[in-house]
C-alpha cells in the first residue's frame, strides 16, 4: 500500500511515555530498577496493600520539571487524580496519574530539520506491573492462568502529549529521536524504546491536501522501535486513505500493531472505552514547585540538542541538517575545540560525520584531532589515509603524525601518480572507452585500481582530477 | 459502671505500684465476663498483651520509663493494622490477611508503654451507625444489651463502656467515633483532619477519614491524641507540628470563652430530651464564665446528602482493590473478570455494596458535575458558614446523636433513617475540622446522652477547655442526685 501524497496529507500526533530514572519508585520508596527477579522490587504501597498510602517522589517531579522546560513547558501548578479501572496490574484497581492540570503545559520541541511540533502537555503518573499470561497463546482470551509482575508497578512515567503536527512517518521518527535526546540529555530517562522505557502510542489520521478539519484518528499502541514507527504510521495510513476512498468511513479505534504481519489490528472502539471516573486523588497534595525550585533546575539544566546543532552550524557553516548525528554522538564539543586548535571547519565535522561512529570517539584528543585534519588540508595526507590514521587514533589515543609515519603514509610524488595512472588506462582500454563516453560508474574502477597499485597512499579526488585530464 | 483511668494506671505503674500485667489480667478478666455478651472484639490478642505487658515491667523493673501510657492496655479499631495480627475491617473479603506493618497510631501507642489487648468489632469497611453492619455480627451497648452501642466504631465504644480497656482507638468518617461515644457514655474524640496519620488506617472516605480516641475521661482523651497525633511524614495529607497542646489546657476554664448553640442543629429530628441536656450544658458553660449564644450555620442542612456524594465516591474507589488478586479471599471463577466479581460479590455485605454502587454513579462521566461537583461546592460552602461562626464563636456545641442508643434491628431496614443519625456530626467532617462527644447525663431512658463540642481546624484546645468543664458540671451534677 502506498498513498498519494499529493491528494491526501498524513496528521500524526505522539503521545510518548518515559519511564523517570529515579531511585524509587513515584509514591514510595521501593526501588525502581529495571528487570530483577519478579514481585522483589515492592513494597505495601505497590501492592496496593490496604492501609498504604502514596508519598510524592520529590526527584521524580525534579526531572519532570526539567523535561518541562527542556520542552519550553510552562510548569504550573499541578494535582494528582485517580484513574479508576479494573485490572490485575494495577495493584489498586486505580492509577494515580495526573488529568485537568499536568505539571507541564503548552510547549515546543523543534526537530533537526527545523520543524516546529507542539507539545500540549506532560504529566507524572505511575506505570502498571507486568501481566504474563500462561497457555492459549499469549493472549488473556484463552490463556489458563496469567502471572503478575509488580516491579514495575509504580515506576514514575512522564507522559509527553504532542500536538497533531507531524505530518509523515519520518517526521514522527525524527520526532521520537529528539526527544529521546532531550531526555536523556536531561537524565530524566535512559531513552530505551526497547526495553520499554520510552513507549510510544501514535494517534494518525489522514485528510485531503486542502482540508482544514483533521480526519478521525486512530490510536496505535505497541510501537517499540523508531523503525516500527515508522511503519505502522505508514501502513495506517494507507489503511485509512483506502477505506475513505472505497466510500467506508474510518471509525475512531485503538489499534495494535502487529511487528510480525506489518500491520494494525483492533483493541476496541470509542464505544467500548472505558469510564474512568477520574476525581482528585485525596491521599496528595497539590505540587506547587514555585519560581524558586524552576529558576534552580532552568539553572543546572545542560544545553539541549537543538541549540548545540545551532551552535555547531553557526560556527562551522554547515548546514543544521549535517550536523545533526555529530551532535546526537556527543562530538560537539570535540569538534569546537579542535576547530579552536586550527583545524578546518568543515573537514573537522566531516570526519565526525563520516568517520567517528565508534563510542570511543568522545574521547578523542582535541589538539591531536585537529593536528590530523591539518594534515589532510595540508596535502600530507590523502582522505583515505586520514580516515585510518583516525580510526587507529580512536583506537589508541596515538597522535596523527606518529600514526601516518608507522603506515608509512607519505604524500606520493605527482609524477608517480600520473604513471601509475597512464598506466592502468593502456591495460583497459574498452574501460577507458566506456569512461570517455561518460559512463560515470567506471570511475571507481580506475580509483580503486590505483589506489590496489599504491597500497592506499594515492589521493582520491586527485585521481579523479587526472582521469579527467587525460579524458580531455 | 466505674473503672480506672489510663492517666492512674500508667502512674501507677510508672511508679511500680502496680505491674502492667496485673492491670492487663484485670480487664482481661472483665473481657472473660462479660465479652461474650457484648462482642466488643473481633479478636482479644491475649498472648501478645501478656508479653507487651511484661517487656513493660521488664522497663519499670530495669529502672526505665516505659513511656505515658505505661501498662494501659488499649482496644484497637479492627480497620487499623496490626503487623502480624489479622486485620478484618469486619469484612468477609479481607478475612485472614495479616498485614505486614502497624500503622502509624499502633506505632505510637505501643512506644508510649500501652498494651493492646485486641481488635475491635466495626460496620464493615467503618460503614455504618450501629456496628449492624460487622460481618461478624453486631456489638451490644454496655448500658443496654438490646441496644446497638452506635457505630461505625461501636467495638472501641463497647471495650470502653465495659471496662475491657480505659482507652480505645476508633476512626471517624461521619461521626463513627462521636456518635458511639455518645451512645455507649463515652468520650471521643474526632481531631482535625490531618492532624492523626492515617497511614495504616484502612481507607472508607480519605478525604474525611480521621483516627481518634475514646476514653473514660477528657484528660486520658488528650494525652491519646497528643500520644497518637503530630505529624508523620508518610501521610502526605498530615499537618507538619505536634497536636496541640491539650493536656496543658485541661484545667484553663472557660472564663471569656465564646460558646455558640448550632440552631440547626437543636430542631427538628432531635429527641427533645437529648435537646434539653445540650441546652442544661450550655448553662454549665455559661455558669463557669463563658458567653453563650445561639448561631445559625445554615450549609449544615446539606450535610447529610453532601457526604453520602462524597464518602461513597472515594469509597467506591478505595474498595476496588478487594479484587482477590493480592490478598484476602479470593472466590475462583473461570476468568480474571468472572474472578474479580464472584470475589467481590461473596465477600461484600449489602451497606458496602450500595455504597461501592453509589460512589461509581456519582463518579460516572455525565453525573460527575452534578453530584461530585456539586458535593464539593457545598463543601467549600460548609467552610465559609463555619468560618463566619468562628468569627464569632471559639467552639460551638450541639447533640452527638439526635436520640439516645436505639434498638439493635430498629433501623437496618431503612438505610436513610439510619444514615439521618450522622446528621449532627458529618458536617464537621466535611469541613475537616474538629469535634468531640462528651458524656453529659442521661435522657429519659436513662441512656447516655453526648453533647458535641465543635471547633475550627486546630481549634483542639478551646474545644478540650469546653469540654473538661462540660465533664467536671456532669460530675457535680451526678454527684448531686
Amino acid at each position: 500500500m502506498s498513498i498519494d501524497l499529493d491528494a491526501w496529507e498524513i496528521v500524526v500526533g505522539l503521545e510518548v511515555h518515559t519511564e523517570l530514572l529515579t531511585r524509587t519508585k513515584l509514591f514510595s520508596s521501593a526501588i525502581n530498577e529495571f528487570g530483577g527477579e519478579p514481585n522483589t522490587h515492592i513494597d505495601p504501597l505497590t501492592l496496593g496493600l490496604p492501609g498504604s498510602l502514596p508519598v510524592l517522589n520529590e526527584q521524580a517531579v525534579e526531572l519532570a520539571i526539567r523535561v518541562g522546560l527542556a520542552l519550553n513547558c510552562e510548569v504550573q501548578r499541578s494535582v494528582f487524580a485517580r484513574k479508576n479501572y479494573f485490572y490485575p496490574d494495577l495493584p489498586k484497581d486505580y492509577q494515580i496519574s495526573q488529568f485537568d492540570l499536568p505539571i507541564c503545559a503548552e510547549g515546543s520541541l523543534e526537530l533537526p530539520n527545523g520543524k516546529v511540533v507542539g507539545i500540549e502537555r506532560a504529566h507524572l503518573e505511575e506505570d502498571t506491573g507486568k501481566s504474563t499470561h500462561v497457555g492459549g497463546g499469549g493472549r488473556i482470551h484463552d490463556a489458563q492462568h496469567s502471572l503478575v509482575d509488580y516491579n514495575r508497578a509504580g515506576v514514575p512515567l512522564l507522559e509527553i502529549v504532542g500536538k497533531p503536527d507531524l505530518r509523515s512517518a519520518e517526521d514522527a521518527r525524527a520526532y521520537v529521536a529528539e526527544l529521546r535526546s532531550i531526555l536523556v540529555a536531561v537524565g530524566a530517562s535512559d531513552g530505551k524504546l526497547e526495553e520499554g522505557s520510552m513507549r510510544v502510542d501514535c494517534n494518525v489520521s489522514v485528510r485531503r491536501r486542502g482540508d482544514a478539519e483533521l480526519g478521525t484518528r486512530c490510536e496505535i499502541k505497541n510501537v517499540n522501535s523508531l523503525r516500527s514507527l515508522g511503519r505502522a504510521i505508514e501502513y495506517e495510513a494507507a489503511r485509512q486513505v483506502d477505506l475513505i476512498e472505497s466510500g467506508e468511513r474510518v471509525r475512531q479505534q485503538t489499534r495494535h500493531w502487529n511487528e510480525d504481519d506489518g500491520r494494525t489490528h483492533t483493541l476496541r472502539t470509542k464505544e467500548e472505552a472505558d469510564d474512568y471516573r477520574y476525581f482528585t486523588e485525596p491521599d496528595l497534595v497539590e505540587i506547587d514547585p514555585g519560581p524558586e525550585w524552576i529558576e534552580r533546575v532552568r539553572a543546572v539544566l545542560p544545553m539541549l540538542p537543538a541549540a548545540r546543532r545551532h551552535r555547531l552550524s553557526t560556527e562551522t557553516g554547515v548546514p543544521l541538517e549535517r550536523v545533526a548525528l555529530v551532535v546526537e554522538r556527543g562530538l560537539d564539543e570535540l569538534c569546537l575545540a579542535a576547530i579552536a586548535e586550527g583545524a578546518d571547519p568543515e573537514r573537522t565535522v566531516t570526519h565526525a560525520e563520516h568517520n567517528l561512529s565508534d563510542a570511543k570517539a568522545a574521547d578523542l584528543d582535541p589538539a591531536k584531532f585537529a593536528a590530523l585534519v591539518q594534515l589532510e588540508t595540508g596535502g600530507e595526507l590523502t582522505a583515505t589515509q586520514a580516515k585510518t590514521v583516525l580510526a587507529e587514533m580512536v583506537e589508541t589515543g596515538g597522535a596523527p603524525a606518529d600514526i601516518a609515519a608507522a603506515k608509512g603514509f607519505e604524500a606520493m610524488e605527482s609524477g608517480e601518480l600520473e604513471g601509475i595512472v597512464d598506466g592502468l588506462i593502456a591495460a583497459h582500454p574498452e574501460e577507458w572507452q566506456r569512461y570517455c563516453e561518460g559512463d560515470g560508474k567506471i570511475t571507481g574502477f580506475f580509483v580503486g585500481g590505483v589506489m590496489k597499485a599504491t597500497g592506499g597512499k594515492a589521493d582520491g579526488k586527485a585521481v579523479t582530477a587526472l582521469l579527467q585530464a587525460r579524458k580531455g | 459502671m466505674s473503672f480506672a483511668d489510663a492517666l492512674s494506671i500508667a502512674a501507677s505503674v510508672r511508679a511500680g505500684d502496680r505491674t502492667a500485667t496485673e492491670v492487663l489480667e484485670e480487664h482481661l478478666g472483665r473481657i472473660a465476663e462479660r465479652e461474650t455478651e457484648i462482642h466488643a472484639f473481633n479478636l482479644v490478642t491475649e498472648q501478645d498483651a501478656r508479653a507487651t505487658a511484661a517487656a513493660v515491667d521488664a522497663a519499670v523493673a530495669a529502672g526505665n520509663d516505659p513511656g505515658p501510657l505505661a501498662g494501659v492496655p488499649v482496644a484497637i479499631k479492627d480497620n487499623l493494622c496490626t503487623r502480624g495480627v489479622p486485620t478484618t475491617c469486619s469484612s468477609k473479603i479481607l478475612e485472614g490477611w495479616r498485614p505486614p506493618y502497624d500503622a502509624t497510631v499502633v506505632q505510637r501507642l505501643a512506644a508510649a508503654g500501652a498494651v493492646a489487648v485486641g481488635k475491635t468489632n466495626l460496620d464493615e469497611f467503618a460503614m455504618g451507625s450501629s456496628t449492624e453492619n460487622s460481618a461478624f455480627g453486631p456489638t451490644r451497648n454496655p448500658h443496654d444489651t438490646s441496644r446497638v452501642p452506635g457505630g461505625s466504631s461501636g467495638g472501641s465504644a463497647a471495650a470502653v463502656a465495659a471496662g475491657f480497656a480505659p482507652i480505645s482507638l476508633g476512626s471517624d468518617t461521619g461521626g463513627s467515633i462521636r456518635q458511639p461515644a455518645a451512645l455507649c457514655g463515652v468520650v471521643g474524640v474526632k481531631p482535625t483532619y490531618g492532624l492523626v496519620s492515617r497511614l495504616g488506617l484502612v481507607a472508607f472516605g480519605s478525604s474525611l477519614d480521621q483516627v481518634g480516641p475514646f476514653a473514660h475521661t477528657v484528660a486520658d482523651a488528650a494525652l491519646v491524641c497528643e500520644v497518637v497525633g503530630g505529624h508523620d511524614a508518610g501521610d502526605s495529607t498530615s499537618i507538619p507540628g505536634d497536636f496541640p497542646a491539650v493536656t496543658e489546657h485541661l484545667s484553663d476554664g472557660v472564663s471569656g470563652l465564646r460558646v455558640g448553640i448550632v440552631t440547626e442543629m437543636m430542631g427538628e429530628g432531635i429527641a427533645p430530651d437529648v435537646a434539653a441536656r445540650v441546652r442544661a450544658a450550655a448553662a454549665a458553660l455559661a455558669a463557669a464564665g463563658a458567653t453563650v449564644e445561639e448561631v445559625s450555620v445554615p450549609a449544615v442542612t446539606f450535610g447529610l446528602s453532601a457526604y453520602y456524594l462524597v464518602a461513597p465516591a472515594e469509597a467506591s474507589s478505595n474498595l476496588s482493590r478487594y479484587d482477590g488478586v493480592r490478598f484476602g479471599n479470593r472466590i475462583e471463577a473461570a476468568t480474571t473478570g468472572e474472578m474479580m466479581t464472584a470475589t467481590r460479590t461473596a465477600g461484600f455485605g449489602d451497606e458496602v455494596k450500595r455504597r461501592i454502587m453509589l460512589g461509581t454513579f456519582v463518579l460516572s462521566a455525565g453525573y460527575f458535575d452534578a453530584f461530585y461537583g456539586t458535593a464539593q461546592k457545598v463543601r467549600t460552602l460548609m467552610r465559609q458558614d463555619f468560618d463566619a461562626a468562628y468569627e464569632q464563636f471559639d467552639v460551638l456545641i450541639s447533640p452527638t446523636s439526635p436520640t439516645t442508643a436505639f434498638a439493635i434491628g430498629d433501623k437496618t431496614a431503612d438505610p436513610m433513617t439510619m444514615y439521618l443519625n450522622d446528621i449532627c456530626t458529618i458536617p464537621t467532617n466535611l469541613a475537616g475540622h474538629a469535634a468531640m462527644s462528651v458524656p453529659f447525663g442521661t435522657g429519659d431512658d436513662g441512656l447516655p446522652v453526648g453533647v458535641q463540642v465543635l471547633a475550627p481546624a486546630l481549634g483542639e484546645i478551646p474545644m478540650f477547655r469546653a469540654a473538661a468543664v462540660l465533664e467536671a458540671a456532669a460530675l457535680a451534677e451526678g454527684g448531686a442526685k
